[in-house]
């Protein structure tokens, strides 16, 4: 997939794959995609969370092993 | 219009410095305007040199230690220290934030710190302990944010 950014949280644990995905967005212009990669088990669940109450869409979730990456759309103002 | 959290922060130790600020930097980057209100030992977390920060296991059964280890023990000098430094390790080892990471990064996001005024006169605190950027604030200033908010929190 396409992606404007790349973002690696790997090895970080709660909150920081988010916090990191938040100001990875920030640098992005609307209907970009943000491409985070983060190994924290909770990071589905959270990134699934983040996604639902912020408006940006998770457009794609890919497990290699222990290893997530989440592809992000970031949404209109 | 954004959603709003206010949290206040009363205790001064190193594990329990991570709640308000994980919950604060979370809730920011999830669009809340949020603000905490400082209080008692929770000042501590302000104040610019953040090694005042430390974890005892005494009194504290449900820490986790690597042997079983007796009350009188735990009271011996510098147990503190070595339950402190043990922590800190594993706080990195884990890839767990810093206290100081975790702080800069709700200030970053516009976090609001209002630091009790009554407790900095109480304990002879001096402004100039504490970060830049706070604001200093007695009960009501915690109420104007707070009545607003969705969500408030104790902590």
């Amino acid at each position: 997939m396409d992606f404007a950014k790349e973002v690696d949280a790997s090895g970080l644990n709660c909150p920081l794959p988010i916090l990191r995905c938040k100001k990875g967005l920030s640098e992005l212009e609307a209907a970009q995609v943000l491409k985070v990669i983060a190994t924290d088990p909770g990071s589905v669940k959270d990134f699934n969370a983040f996604c639902a109450q912020t408006g940006h869409a998770l457009l794609q979730l890919d497990q290699d092993g222990k290893t997530f990456t989440f592809y992000i759309k970031k949404r209109a103002d | 219009m954004a959603k709003k959290l206010a949290l206040i922060a009363s205790k001064g130790t190193l594990d329990w410095a991570y709640p308000p600020f994980i919950l604060a930097s979370t809730a920011a980057a999830l669009d809340y305007e949020v603000s905490i209100f400082f209080t008692f030992y929770g000042l501590t977390l302000l104040k610019k040199d953040l090694n005042d920060l430390k974890v005892s296991p005494l009194g504290n059964p449900a820490m986790p230690m690597p042997v079983p280890m007796p009350n009188f023990i735990q009271m011996l000098p510098g147990m503190e220290s070595i339950a402190t430094m043990m922590m800190k390790q594993k706080i990195a080892d884990k890839g767990v934030a810093s206290i100081e990471d975790l702080r800069t990064a709700c200030l970053e996001s516009g976090v609001k710190f209002i630091a009790c005024q009554m407790t900095v006169d109480l304990f002879d605190f001096k402004p100039s302990d504490f970060i830049g950027g706070i604001e200093f604030g007695g009960a009501a200033s915690f109420f104007e944010f707070a009545g607003e908010s969705d969500v408030n929190l104790f902590i």
